[in-house]
């Protein structure tokens, strides 16, 4: 074995009580980073999926056509500023099999899906509802809301006039499968569509106002034949989603909204909960760094006669750093591997324990391997960096003095 | 003419800034290879200071040492430590063992800490040198289960098993009971003998002085007599 090894593994070998005391402290340590990492990372992988599984991460469409000043406001006239609100007629985007191409290639992107998003109404008997119309192709939808698995009753199949709505809206309708309404655009149109199925995708605002059709539906009820309204994308990662939307926003000359724009509340609380993970993790980190700091400025107290003999008959003043440093590594490495086998089993027992009524956990943790060799590196490195100081304490030691008034 | 294992020329060593203490002051000193000896003096005379600066712990402050033929003065720390290790052994009044190994691996800790790695030839060197202090029967036992005089058997066994070529001993002794004593002092004679080991040995015991080969005294940091039994004039080789 290297010296350095050697005599490193023995030094916190003979010194049991206090090798064992600063393990156990860098093994609660790392437990509690790594038991509060796979809560948290569970949690807003919960509520990023809830959140983003039935919503683009990016949404592209043509911009706004901005209401015009015709009179500005003049105090002493005492007249308010008159304003002509611009025309709102859907407008299809430029080229946009072209612009699609040029997205699919951008970096972080995903997939892309085109649309046709327009207002409406849907009427049956009596009821009367405001909607949403999405003029989708079923097979790039796919890529977007895994529609297929939110589908509640019937199925989803946009073939001719049939469509898909939303289970509130379904209900506000009383509307089963199978069954017709009518359905009124913004430009005046009006349809007959039958109900071929019903989604429910959780989020009351897009069950009670969508209705989903063909792509080819839409562009008919909204006379833009062939075009399309909107363009939306799945990014690779969701927090990238902000720089590729000003990214396209930039080249494209398109109006482009990031979910992150769009859930700013949700993305204060995301990063609010990754602030506070931080936090723990860092004063862990220095109450860990602190902790095997010190056993080892003990440690080299105590031992400077002994280093100061080994330096004295030849031994290199790098081989009694590395001594040190290894301790410093070794007790972090340990400390990590016992705390993240701890933090696992508490994360997996909080989680068995903690469940709903439906039996469901309440609380999914996030343990993978990212976590645990982060806890690792980051624990051993702690080791290796707290260690640096008593380590160059002990290799600079003079041996005449160490052995000078014995 | 053949270079002396040991020549120590007008060194001069003064400790203190504001407070200068003069340990050394110019001290001129030829030990020839094979030679055991004797430095002795009263307290603060400056004995302990002349071995370290012998020995490349300490620098002194002026004057220069030559050693097995290397002019010390150019070295940096990292030759410094490289001379040390081929060619010094250090034995001290207080053992200096390192109590979380075994005498076995008390003994083999300079050549594998200037080497790296252990070697078989590495342990069997410890183990002869353990067996010529007369602890073969103790090799594994952990350095503070052993007796005053053991424990400095083995750090004896430590600084002769790379069979450096000269050995400064600072009060080897003084630690120890009579009998203790003896048989250290006898043991260091017999390497000498046998191998031909240079000794520059620290005592305060006059006993242990006169059994020597030469007998250094030093005063005030300057040697007062320098005797080779025998009457034999300082300065040539041994027969
Ligand atoms: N590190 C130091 N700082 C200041 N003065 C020192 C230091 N080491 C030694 N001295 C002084 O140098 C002088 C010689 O000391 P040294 O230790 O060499 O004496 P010694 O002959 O070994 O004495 P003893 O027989 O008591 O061991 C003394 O006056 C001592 O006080
Ligand atoms: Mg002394």
């Amino acid at each position: 074995m290297p010296f350095a090894w050697f005599v490193a593994l023995r030094y916190l070998r003979d010194a049991k009580g206090q090798t064992a005391l600063i393990l156990a402290a860098v093994s609660v340590g790392v437990a509690v980073v790594v038991f509060l990492s796979a809560l948290i990372n569970g949690l807003q992988v919960s509520l990023i999926e809830k959140t983003l599984g039935s919503q683009a991460h990016v949404t592209l469409h043509v911009p706004r056509e901005v209401p015009r000043l015709l009179v500005a406001a003049t105090p002493e006239r005492g007249i308010a500023s008159v304003v002509l609100p611009a025309p709102q007629r859907l407008r299809s985007i430029d080229q946009w099999p072209a612009t699609m191409g040029d997205i699919e290639h951008t970096f972080g992107v995903r997939a892309v899906s085109p649309m046709v998003v327009g207002f409406g109404f849907a009427k049956r008997a009596e009821a009367k509802e405001a909607i949403v119309i999405r003029g989708v192709d079923p097979e790039l939808l796919l890529a977007i809301i895994d529609i297929h698995k939110k589908i509640v009753a019937g199925r989803f199949d946009l073939t001719g006039t049939d469509v898909a709505i939303g289970s509130s809206l379904a209900r506000a309708l009383d509307v089963g499968i199978g069954e017709k309404i009518r359905v009124t655009t913004t430009e005046g149109v009006d349809d007959i569509v039958t109900i071929s199925g019903i989604f429910k995708l959780g989020n009351e605002g897009i069950d009670k106002t969508w209705l989903i059709t063909s792509l080819r539906h839409a562009q008919s009820l909204y006379a833009l034949p062939g075009g399309v309204t909107t363009l939306e994308l799945k990014v690779d990662d969701v927090f990238d989603a902000e720089r590729v939307a000003s990214t396209l926003r930039e080249r494209l000359n398109l109006d482009a909204d990031s979910w992150m724009g769009l859930n700013a509340e949700l993305l204060t609380g995301l990063s609010a909960q990754s602030n506070s993970k931080m936090l723990i993790q860092f004063f862990v980190t220095v109450a860990v760094a602190l902790g095997i700091a010190s056993v080892l400025a003990v440690s080299v107290v105590q031992k400077s006669r002994e280093i100061g003999i080994l330096r004295a008959v030849g031994t290199a003043s790098r081989r009694v750093l590395a001594v040190f440093l290894i301790q410093g590594g070794v007790l972090g490495l340990l400390g990590s591997l016992v705390g993240s086998g701890l933090g696992a089993a508490l994360a997996k027992l909080f989680e068995n324990v903690m469940r709903g009524p439906d039996g469901a956990p309440q609380f999914p943790v996030v343990l993978n391997l990212p976590l645990f060799a982060s806890a690792i590196a980051l624990a051993t490195g702690v080791g290796l960096l707290a260690a640096v100081v008593p380590a160059r304490r002990a290799s600079g030691i003079d041996p005449a003095m160490a052995i000078r008034n014995g | 003419m053949v270079e002396p294992l040991l020549r120590v020329e007008r060194v001069a060593k003064t400790y203190g800034e504001h407070v200068q203490t003069c340990a050394l002051a110019g001290v001129d000193l030829v030990v020839e290879k094979g030679e055991f000896a004797a430095l002795t003096g009263p307290s603060g005379s400056g004995k302990s200071t002349l071995l370290n600066v012998v020995g490349l712990l300490d620098r002194p402050t002026s004057g220069r040492i030559l050693l097995a033929g290397n002019d010390t003065s150019g070295l940096d720390e990292r030759g410094l430590t490289e001379l040390r290790a081929h060619t010094l052994g250090f034995i001290f009044q207080f053992h200096y063992l390192l109590p979380a190994f075994t005498a076995l691996e008390n003994v083999m800790l300079p050549a594998w800490g200037y080497e790296g790695f252990p070697s078989r030839a590495m342990r069997a060197q410890a183990e002869e040198s353990l067996r010529a202090v007369g602890l073969a029967d103790r090799m594994h036992f952990k350095t503070t289960d052993l007796s005053g005089g053991q424990q400095q058997r083995v750090a004896i066994a430590r600084a002769l098993s790379r069979r450096p070529p000269l050995v400064l001993a600072d009060e080897p002794t003084g630690n120890l009971d009579t009998e203790s004593a003896n048989g250290v002092f006898e043991l260091m004679q017999k390497f000498n003998r046998d191998n031909g080991t240079t000794f520059l040995v620290v005592t305060h015991d006059e006993r242990i002085a006169t059994r020597c080969d030469r007998a250094i005294d030093l005063v005030d940091g300057h040697i007062r007599t320098d005797v080779r039994k025998g009457g034999m004039p300082r300065g040539l080789p041994q027969p």
